[in-house]
Protein backbone atom coordinates (compact mmCIF):
# COMPACT_ATOMS: atom_id res chain seq x y z
CA UNK A 1 0.00 0.00 0.00
CA UNK A 2 2.38 2.65 1.11
CA UNK A 3 6.11 2.67 1.14
CA UNK A 4 7.94 3.34 4.35
CA UNK A 5 11.53 4.15 4.95
CA UNK A 6 13.55 1.89 7.19
CA UNK A 7 12.98 2.73 10.77
CA UNK A 8 14.68 1.57 13.91
CA UNK A 9 11.60 1.90 16.07
CA UNK A 10 9.74 -1.30 16.99
CA UNK A 11 7.40 -2.64 14.34
CA UNK A 12 4.79 -3.70 16.85
CA UNK A 13 3.19 -0.67 18.37
CA UNK A 14 1.07 -1.04 21.39
CA UNK A 15 1.64 -2.70 24.70
CA UNK A 16 1.04 -0.97 27.97
CA UNK A 17 2.16 2.42 26.65
CA UNK A 18 -0.67 2.52 24.12
CA UNK A 19 -3.30 1.52 26.67
CA UNK A 20 -1.97 4.08 29.10
CA UNK A 21 -2.12 6.79 26.48
CA UNK A 22 -5.70 5.82 25.67
CA UNK A 23 -6.71 6.10 29.31
CA UNK A 24 -4.95 9.44 29.79
CA UNK A 25 -6.45 10.94 26.64
CA UNK A 26 -9.91 9.56 27.38
CA UNK A 27 -9.80 11.05 30.86
CA UNK A 28 -8.63 14.36 29.46
CA UNK A 29 -11.50 14.35 26.95
CA UNK A 30 -14.00 13.48 29.65
CA UNK A 31 -12.68 16.27 31.86
CA UNK A 32 -12.89 18.78 29.02
CA UNK A 33 -16.42 17.71 28.17
CA UNK A 34 -17.65 18.01 31.74
CA UNK A 35 -16.04 21.43 32.13
CA UNK A 36 -17.34 22.60 28.76
CA UNK A 37 -20.82 21.29 29.45
CA UNK A 38 -21.00 23.25 32.68
CA UNK A 39 -19.90 26.30 30.73
CA UNK A 40 -17.53 27.94 33.12
CA UNK A 41 -14.03 26.75 33.71
CA UNK A 42 -13.17 26.08 30.08
CA UNK A 43 -14.92 29.17 28.80
CA UNK A 44 -11.50 30.67 28.09
CA UNK A 45 -10.34 27.56 26.22
CA UNK A 46 -13.54 27.56 24.21
CA UNK A 47 -13.13 31.26 23.38
CA UNK A 48 -9.59 30.67 22.32
CA UNK A 49 -10.55 27.66 20.19
CA UNK A 50 -13.43 29.43 18.49
CA UNK A 51 -11.24 32.43 17.71
CA UNK A 52 -8.52 30.14 16.35
CA UNK A 53 -10.79 28.26 13.95
CA UNK A 54 -12.86 31.25 12.88
CA UNK A 55 -10.47 32.43 10.12
CA UNK A 56 -10.57 28.96 8.59
CA UNK A 57 -14.32 28.71 8.89
CA UNK A 58 -14.56 32.08 7.21
CA UNK A 59 -12.14 31.04 4.47
CA UNK A 60 -14.17 27.88 3.75
CA UNK A 61 -17.21 29.86 2.72
CA UNK A 62 -15.36 32.79 1.15
CA UNK A 63 -15.46 31.29 -2.38
CA UNK A 64 -19.20 30.67 -2.07
CA UNK A 65 -19.69 34.23 -0.93
CA UNK A 66 -17.43 35.58 -3.67
CA UNK A 67 -19.43 33.65 -6.27
CA UNK A 68 -22.66 35.17 -4.97
CA UNK A 69 -21.14 38.63 -4.95
CA UNK A 70 -19.96 38.15 -8.53
CA UNK A 71 -23.37 36.98 -9.68
CA UNK A 72 -24.86 39.97 -7.96
CA UNK A 73 -22.55 42.40 -9.72
CA UNK A 74 -23.44 40.88 -13.08
CA UNK A 75 -27.15 41.12 -12.37
CA UNK A 76 -29.06 42.43 -15.32
CA UNK A 77 -30.18 46.01 -15.49
CA UNK A 78 -33.79 44.87 -15.91
CA UNK A 79 -33.70 42.94 -12.67
CA UNK A 80 -32.19 45.82 -10.78
CA UNK A 81 -34.83 48.15 -12.16
CA UNK A 82 -37.57 45.75 -11.18
CA UNK A 83 -36.05 45.45 -7.71
CA UNK A 84 -35.92 49.19 -7.48
CA UNK A 85 -39.60 49.60 -8.34
CA UNK A 86 -40.52 46.92 -5.83
CA UNK A 87 -38.40 48.45 -3.09
CA UNK A 88 -39.80 51.92 -3.75
CA UNK A 89 -43.35 50.65 -3.43
CA UNK A 90 -42.41 48.63 -0.34
CA UNK A 91 -40.93 51.78 1.11
CA UNK A 92 -44.14 53.71 0.49
CA UNK A 93 -46.23 51.06 2.20
CA UNK A 94 -43.85 50.94 5.15
CA UNK A 95 -43.85 54.71 5.50
CA UNK A 96 -47.63 54.69 5.60
CA UNK A 97 -47.53 52.02 8.29
CA UNK A 98 -44.92 53.97 10.18
CA UNK A 99 -47.12 57.05 10.33
CA UNK A 100 -49.76 55.07 12.13
CA UNK A 101 -47.13 53.24 14.15
CA UNK A 102 -45.76 56.42 15.67
CA UNK A 103 -49.07 57.51 17.05
CA UNK A 104 -49.72 53.98 18.27
CA UNK A 105 -46.38 53.90 19.99
CA UNK A 106 -47.13 57.15 21.76
CA UNK A 107 -50.45 55.82 22.87
CA UNK A 108 -48.88 52.56 23.98
CA UNK A 109 -46.31 54.39 26.06
CA UNK A 110 -49.00 56.50 27.69
CA UNK A 111 -51.00 53.43 28.57
CA UNK A 112 -47.93 51.63 29.84
CA UNK A 113 -46.91 54.54 32.02
CA UNK A 114 -50.44 54.55 33.40
CA UNK A 115 -49.92 50.87 34.28
CA UNK A 116 -46.41 51.65 35.54
CA UNK A 117 -44.80 49.05 33.32
CA UNK A 118 -41.88 49.65 31.04
CA UNK A 119 -42.17 49.06 27.34
CA UNK A 120 -39.80 46.38 26.20
CA UNK A 121 -38.92 47.29 22.68
CA UNK A 122 -35.72 46.71 20.80
CA UNK A 123 -33.45 49.67 21.42
CA UNK A 124 -30.41 48.80 19.45
CA UNK A 125 -29.57 46.27 16.78
CA UNK A 126 -26.40 45.03 15.21
CA UNK A 127 -26.22 43.42 11.79
CA UNK A 128 -24.30 40.15 11.84
CA UNK A 129 -23.40 38.28 8.69
CA UNK A 130 -23.98 34.55 8.60
CA UNK A 131 -20.84 32.56 7.96
CA UNK A 132 -21.98 29.81 5.63
CA UNK A 133 -20.51 26.69 7.11
CA UNK A 134 -22.47 23.56 7.97
CA UNK A 135 -21.99 23.14 11.69
CA UNK A 136 -24.19 20.08 12.00
CA UNK A 137 -26.63 18.55 9.55
CA UNK A 138 -29.09 17.70 12.30
CA UNK A 139 -29.04 20.90 14.27
CA UNK A 140 -30.36 24.23 13.10
CA UNK A 141 -27.44 26.38 14.12
CA UNK A 142 -25.52 29.06 12.30
CA UNK A 143 -22.29 30.90 12.85
CA UNK A 144 -22.22 34.70 12.62
CA UNK A 145 -19.32 37.09 12.30
CA UNK A 146 -19.93 39.09 15.49
CA UNK A 147 -18.79 38.12 18.97
CA UNK A 148 -18.27 39.40 22.48
CA UNK A 149 -15.94 42.02 21.04
CA UNK A 150 -19.05 43.66 19.56
CA UNK A 151 -21.04 43.20 22.75
CA UNK A 152 -22.82 40.01 21.73
CA UNK A 153 -23.83 37.89 24.70
CA UNK A 154 -25.20 34.43 25.35
CA UNK A 155 -28.98 34.39 25.24
CA UNK A 156 -29.24 37.40 22.96
CA UNK A 157 -32.21 37.48 20.58
CA UNK A 158 -31.59 37.44 16.83
CA UNK A 159 -34.19 38.72 14.35
CA UNK A 160 -34.51 39.19 10.65
CA UNK A 161 -36.73 41.49 8.61
CA UNK A 162 -39.72 39.18 8.92
CA UNK A 163 -39.57 37.90 12.45
CA UNK A 164 -37.66 36.18 15.19
CA UNK A 165 -34.71 34.13 14.03
CA UNK A 166 -33.16 32.55 17.11
CA UNK A 167 -30.88 33.22 20.03
CA UNK A 168 -27.16 33.22 20.68
CA UNK A 169 -26.03 29.98 22.30
CA UNK A 170 -22.34 30.64 22.36
CA UNK A 171 -20.51 33.91 22.03
CA UNK A 172 -16.83 33.72 21.18
CA UNK A 173 -14.58 36.76 20.87
CA UNK A 174 -15.08 37.21 17.10
CA UNK A 175 -17.90 34.85 16.25
CA UNK A 176 -21.09 33.57 17.79
CA UNK A 177 -23.34 30.59 17.33
CA UNK A 178 -27.07 31.13 16.92
CA UNK A 179 -29.65 28.43 17.51
CA UNK A 180 -32.61 28.85 15.16
CA UNK A 181 -36.17 28.73 16.47
CA UNK A 182 -36.69 25.56 14.42
CA UNK A 183 -33.92 23.59 16.17
CA UNK A 184 -35.42 20.61 17.95
CA UNK A 185 -33.81 21.77 21.20
CA UNK A 186 -35.33 25.21 21.03
CA UNK A 187 -38.54 26.50 22.52
CA UNK A 188 -39.93 30.02 22.34
CA UNK A 189 -42.78 31.43 24.42
CA UNK A 190 -45.40 32.75 22.02
CA UNK A 191 -48.82 34.29 21.98
CA UNK A 192 -51.57 33.78 19.42
CA UNK A 193 -51.95 37.33 18.15
CA UNK A 194 -55.70 37.08 17.50
CA UNK A 195 -56.71 35.72 20.90
CA UNK A 196 -53.78 36.47 23.15
CA UNK A 197 -53.50 32.82 24.19
CA UNK A 198 -50.00 32.04 25.46
CA UNK A 199 -48.12 28.88 24.71
CA UNK A 200 -44.71 27.58 23.76
CA UNK A 201 -43.51 26.83 20.22
CA UNK A 202 -40.95 24.07 19.85
CA UNK A 203 -38.65 23.65 16.87
CA UNK A 204 -39.12 20.52 14.78
CA UNK A 205 -35.60 20.11 13.44
CA UNK A 206 -34.87 19.50 9.79
CA UNK A 207 -38.44 19.98 8.62
CA UNK A 208 -38.08 23.68 9.42
CA UNK A 209 -41.44 23.90 11.20
CA UNK A 210 -42.61 24.81 14.67
CA UNK A 211 -44.88 22.72 16.84
CA UNK A 212 -47.24 23.98 19.54
CA UNK A 213 -47.94 20.92 21.66
CA UNK A 214 -49.56 22.52 24.73
CA UNK A 215 -52.82 23.97 23.41
CA UNK A 216 -55.92 22.31 24.89
CA UNK A 217 -58.68 20.95 22.63
CA UNK A 218 -60.99 23.87 23.33
CA UNK A 219 -58.49 26.60 22.49
CA UNK A 220 -59.28 28.96 19.67
CA UNK A 221 -56.56 28.47 17.08
CA UNK A 222 -57.10 28.28 13.34
CA UNK A 223 -54.74 27.96 10.42
CA UNK A 224 -53.45 31.38 9.42
CA UNK A 225 -53.18 32.74 12.97
CA UNK A 226 -50.12 34.85 13.58
CA UNK A 227 -47.86 33.87 16.47
CA UNK A 228 -45.93 36.63 18.18
CA UNK A 229 -43.34 36.40 20.91
CA UNK A 230 -44.86 36.82 24.33
CA UNK A 231 -41.68 38.06 25.93
CA UNK A 232 -41.93 35.67 28.85
CA UNK A 233 -38.59 34.33 29.88
CA UNK A 234 -36.89 37.57 28.96
CA UNK A 235 -34.86 36.27 26.02
CA UNK A 236 -37.03 37.60 23.22
CA UNK A 237 -38.62 41.03 23.04
CA UNK A 238 -42.43 40.76 23.19
CA UNK A 239 -44.68 41.35 20.22
CA UNK A 240 -42.40 40.31 17.39
CA UNK A 241 -43.75 37.91 14.76
CA UNK A 242 -42.58 34.31 15.13
CA UNK A 243 -44.69 32.21 12.77
CA UNK A 244 -47.98 31.50 11.12
CA UNK A 245 -50.16 28.53 12.06
CA UNK A 246 -50.45 26.20 9.09
CA UNK A 247 -52.15 23.14 10.44
CA UNK A 248 -54.42 22.43 13.41
CA UNK A 249 -55.18 18.78 14.04
CA UNK A 250 -58.13 18.25 16.36
CA UNK A 251 -58.12 14.63 17.44
CA UNK A 252 -60.93 14.15 19.97
CA UNK A 253 -59.06 11.23 21.50
CA UNK A 254 -56.21 13.47 22.55
CA UNK A 255 -56.30 16.00 25.37
CA UNK A 256 -54.22 18.49 23.41
CA UNK A 257 -54.23 19.88 19.90
CA UNK A 258 -51.46 19.14 17.42
CA UNK A 259 -50.63 22.53 15.94
CA UNK A 260 -47.96 23.23 13.38
CA UNK A 261 -46.63 26.61 12.37
CA UNK A 262 -44.19 27.84 9.79
CA UNK A 263 -41.62 30.40 10.94
CA UNK A 264 -41.86 33.82 9.33
CA UNK A 265 -38.14 34.57 9.39
CA UNK A 266 -36.37 33.38 6.24
CA UNK A 267 -34.31 30.94 8.29
CA UNK A 268 -32.50 29.19 5.46
CA UNK A 269 -32.09 32.11 3.10
CA UNK A 270 -30.94 35.03 5.22
CA UNK A 271 -27.46 36.33 4.46
CA UNK A 272 -27.53 38.34 7.69
CA UNK A 273 -29.43 38.66 10.94
CA UNK A 274 -30.06 41.43 13.44
CA UNK A 275 -28.86 40.96 16.98
CA UNK A 276 -31.12 42.87 19.32
CA UNK A 277 -30.63 44.71 22.58
CA UNK A 278 -33.73 45.56 24.52
CA UNK A 279 -34.63 46.47 28.04
CA UNK A 280 -35.59 43.17 29.57
CA UNK A 281 -35.44 44.31 33.17
CA UNK A 282 -39.15 43.66 33.65
CA UNK A 283 -40.10 40.05 34.02
CA UNK A 284 -43.83 39.61 34.02
CA UNK A 285 -45.25 37.94 37.11
CA UNK A 286 -45.95 34.26 36.76
CA UNK A 287 -43.40 33.68 34.07
CA UNK A 288 -41.94 30.99 36.29
CA UNK A 289 -39.03 28.91 35.13
CA UNK A 290 -37.15 29.81 32.01
CA UNK A 291 -38.94 27.96 29.21
CA UNK A 292 -36.07 28.38 26.80
CA UNK A 293 -33.88 25.49 25.89
CA UNK A 294 -30.94 25.33 26.24
CA UNK A 295 -31.15 26.91 29.69
CA UNK A 296 -29.85 30.42 29.53
CA UNK A 297 -28.77 32.37 32.58
CA UNK A 298 -30.68 35.57 33.17
CA UNK A 299 -29.47 37.55 30.17
CA UNK A 300 -27.76 40.73 31.09
CA UNK A 301 -27.18 43.83 29.11
CA UNK A 302 -23.70 44.11 27.77
CA UNK A 303 -21.94 47.38 27.08
CA UNK A 304 -23.62 49.54 24.52
CA UNK B 1 20.01 12.42 8.11
CA UNK B 2 16.51 13.35 9.05
CA UNK B 3 14.67 11.17 11.47
CA UNK B 4 11.94 9.00 9.98
CA UNK B 5 9.18 10.92 11.73
CA UNK B 6 10.14 14.16 10.16
CA UNK B 7 10.99 12.83 6.72
CA UNK B 8 7.35 12.51 5.71
CA UNK B 9 6.74 15.90 7.13
CA UNK B 10 4.38 17.27 9.70
CA UNK B 11 3.51 19.91 7.15
CA UNK B 12 1.81 17.33 4.98
CA UNK B 13 -0.02 15.75 7.91
CA UNK B 14 -1.32 19.11 9.06
CA UNK B 15 -2.38 20.01 5.52
CA UNK B 16 -4.28 16.77 5.04
CA UNK B 17 -5.95 17.12 8.44
CA UNK B 18 -6.93 20.70 7.71
CA UNK B 19 -8.39 19.62 4.39
CA UNK B 20 -10.45 16.96 6.18
CA UNK B 21 -11.64 19.55 8.71
CA UNK B 22 -12.61 21.97 5.97
CA UNK B 23 -14.50 19.22 4.12
CA UNK B 24 -16.44 18.46 7.29
CA UNK B 25 -17.91 21.98 7.49
CA UNK B 26 -18.01 22.87 3.78
CA UNK B 27 -21.50 24.13 2.93
CA UNK B 28 -23.45 21.47 1.02
CA UNK B 29 -26.96 21.48 -0.40
CA UNK B 30 -29.46 20.38 2.24
CA UNK B 31 -30.25 16.90 0.91
CA UNK B 32 -26.56 16.03 0.67
CA UNK B 33 -25.72 17.08 4.23
CA UNK B 34 -26.66 13.83 6.03
CA UNK B 35 -24.57 11.89 3.50
CA UNK B 36 -21.36 13.72 4.36
CA UNK B 37 -18.83 11.12 5.54
CA UNK B 38 -16.76 11.85 8.63
CA UNK B 39 -13.63 12.94 6.79
CA UNK B 40 -11.61 13.48 9.94
CA UNK B 41 -12.33 9.95 11.19
CA UNK B 42 -11.29 8.55 7.80
CA UNK B 43 -8.04 10.53 7.91
CA UNK B 44 -7.27 9.39 11.44
CA UNK B 45 -8.01 5.78 10.49
CA UNK B 46 -5.79 5.97 7.44
CA UNK B 47 -2.86 7.34 9.40
CA UNK B 48 -3.35 4.83 12.19
CA UNK B 49 -3.83 1.75 10.02
CA UNK B 50 -1.55 2.34 7.10
CA UNK B 51 0.96 4.87 8.30
CA UNK B 52 1.13 4.48 12.06
CA UNK B 53 4.67 5.76 12.27
CA UNK B 54 3.48 9.21 11.36
CA UNK B 55 0.92 9.74 14.02
CA UNK B 56 -0.32 8.32 17.26
CA UNK B 57 -3.17 8.64 19.65
CA UNK B 58 -2.19 12.21 20.41
CA UNK B 59 -2.70 13.08 16.78
CA UNK B 60 -6.17 11.50 16.84
CA UNK B 61 -6.97 13.48 19.97
CA UNK B 62 -5.75 16.76 18.50
CA UNK B 63 -7.69 16.21 15.28
CA UNK B 64 -10.80 15.43 17.33
CA UNK B 65 -10.42 18.61 19.39
CA UNK B 66 -10.00 20.63 16.21
CA UNK B 67 -13.18 19.06 14.83
CA UNK B 68 -15.03 19.92 18.03
CA UNK B 69 -13.89 23.52 17.75
CA UNK B 70 -14.86 23.63 14.06
CA UNK B 71 -18.33 22.29 14.59
CA UNK B 72 -18.89 24.12 17.84
CA UNK B 73 -19.95 20.98 19.70
CA UNK B 74 -18.97 19.84 23.18
CA UNK B 75 -15.19 20.21 23.43
CA UNK B 76 -13.68 16.72 23.72
CA UNK B 77 -16.56 14.81 22.17
CA UNK B 78 -15.05 13.87 18.82
CA UNK B 79 -11.63 13.81 20.50
CA UNK B 80 -12.70 10.94 22.75
CA UNK B 81 -14.41 9.02 19.93
CA UNK B 82 -11.40 9.37 17.64
CA UNK B 83 -8.92 8.35 20.33
CA UNK B 84 -10.93 5.20 20.99
CA UNK B 85 -11.16 4.19 17.32
CA UNK B 86 -7.48 5.05 16.80
CA UNK B 87 -6.65 2.76 19.73
CA UNK B 88 -8.72 -0.11 18.33
CA UNK B 89 -7.26 0.50 14.88
CA UNK B 90 -3.67 0.39 16.12
CA UNK B 91 -4.43 -2.85 17.96
CA UNK B 92 -5.86 -4.40 14.78
CA UNK B 93 -3.36 -2.74 12.49
CA UNK B 94 -1.28 -5.74 11.43
CA UNK B 95 -4.28 -7.94 10.66
CA UNK B 96 -6.18 -5.23 8.85
CA UNK B 97 -3.26 -4.32 6.62
CA UNK B 98 -3.16 -7.88 5.35
CA UNK B 99 -6.88 -7.96 4.61
CA UNK B 100 -8.21 -7.78 1.05
CA UNK B 101 -9.84 -4.43 0.29
CA UNK B 102 -13.42 -5.56 0.85
CA UNK B 103 -12.68 -7.02 4.26
CA UNK B 104 -10.69 -3.90 5.15
CA UNK B 105 -13.71 -1.79 4.25
CA UNK B 106 -15.83 -3.92 6.57
CA UNK B 107 -13.45 -3.18 9.45
CA UNK B 108 -13.59 0.52 8.58
CA UNK B 109 -17.38 0.33 8.59
CA UNK B 110 -17.30 -1.10 12.10
CA UNK B 111 -14.82 1.51 13.33
CA UNK B 112 -16.76 4.40 11.78
CA UNK B 113 -19.89 3.03 13.39
CA UNK B 114 -18.11 2.90 16.75
CA UNK B 115 -17.02 6.51 16.25
CA UNK B 116 -20.54 7.66 15.38
CA UNK B 117 -21.97 5.65 18.26
CA UNK B 118 -19.61 7.26 20.77
CA UNK B 119 -20.51 10.73 19.49
CA UNK B 120 -24.21 9.80 19.66
CA UNK B 121 -23.77 8.46 23.17
CA UNK B 122 -21.96 11.55 24.43
CA UNK B 123 -24.66 13.72 22.82
CA UNK B 124 -27.23 11.73 24.75
CA UNK B 125 -25.38 12.03 28.06
CA UNK B 126 -25.01 15.78 27.53
CA UNK B 127 -28.73 16.01 26.76
CA UNK B 128 -28.48 17.02 23.10
CA UNK B 129 -29.31 13.72 21.46
CA UNK B 130 -30.08 13.68 17.74
CA UNK B 131 -32.34 10.68 17.17
CA UNK B 132 -32.80 11.25 13.44
CA UNK B 133 -32.00 7.92 11.74
CA UNK B 134 -30.22 9.74 8.93
CA UNK B 135 -27.28 10.50 11.22
CA UNK B 136 -26.15 6.90 10.69
CA UNK B 137 -25.99 7.36 6.92
CA UNK B 138 -22.54 8.91 7.20
CA UNK B 139 -21.16 5.55 8.38
CA UNK B 140 -21.79 3.44 5.22
CA UNK B 141 -20.96 6.46 3.03
CA UNK B 142 -17.65 6.84 4.88
CA UNK B 143 -16.86 3.15 4.50
CA UNK B 144 -17.69 3.36 0.79
CA UNK B 145 -15.18 6.21 0.53
CA UNK B 146 -12.42 4.12 2.12
CA UNK B 147 -10.94 2.63 -1.10
CA UNK B 148 -10.90 6.15 -2.51
CA UNK B 149 -9.16 7.49 0.58
CA UNK B 150 -6.46 4.81 0.55
CA UNK B 151 -5.81 5.36 -3.16
CA UNK B 152 -5.66 9.11 -2.81
CA UNK B 153 -3.61 9.22 0.37
CA UNK B 154 -1.10 6.70 -0.88
CA UNK B 155 -0.43 9.05 -3.78
CA UNK B 156 -0.63 12.38 -2.04
CA UNK B 157 0.53 11.87 1.52
CA UNK B 158 3.02 9.03 1.49
CA UNK B 159 4.81 10.05 -1.69
CA UNK B 160 8.33 11.16 -1.16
Amino acid sequence: MTAHEPDSRPLLLGGPALGLRLIVLALMSAGLMVADHRQHSTARVRDWASAAVYPIQWAVQAPVQAWDAMRESFATRARIEADNVRLASDNLVLRLKLMRFESLEQENQRLRSARESTARVVERTLIAEIVRVDLDAFRQRVLVNKGTRDGVFRGQAALDANGIYGQVTRAGPVSAEIILITDSEHAIPVQVNRTGARTVAYGMGRSGLLSLPYLPQNSDVVAGDLLVSSGLGGVYPPGYPVGKVTNVLRDPGQPLLAVEAVPLAALDRDPEVLLAWFDNAVVEPGSGAEPEAPPVPAPQRVGR
Amino acid sequence: MARPRSSLGWGRIVTVTLAALVLSVLPLPGWLEPLRPDFVALTVLWFTLLSPRLTGLFYAWGAGLALDAFKGVLLGQHALALVVIAYVASKLRLQVRAFPPLQQTAVILALLWLNEFLVFWIDGVAGHEVTDWRRWLSVPVGAACWPLVTGLFARVVARR
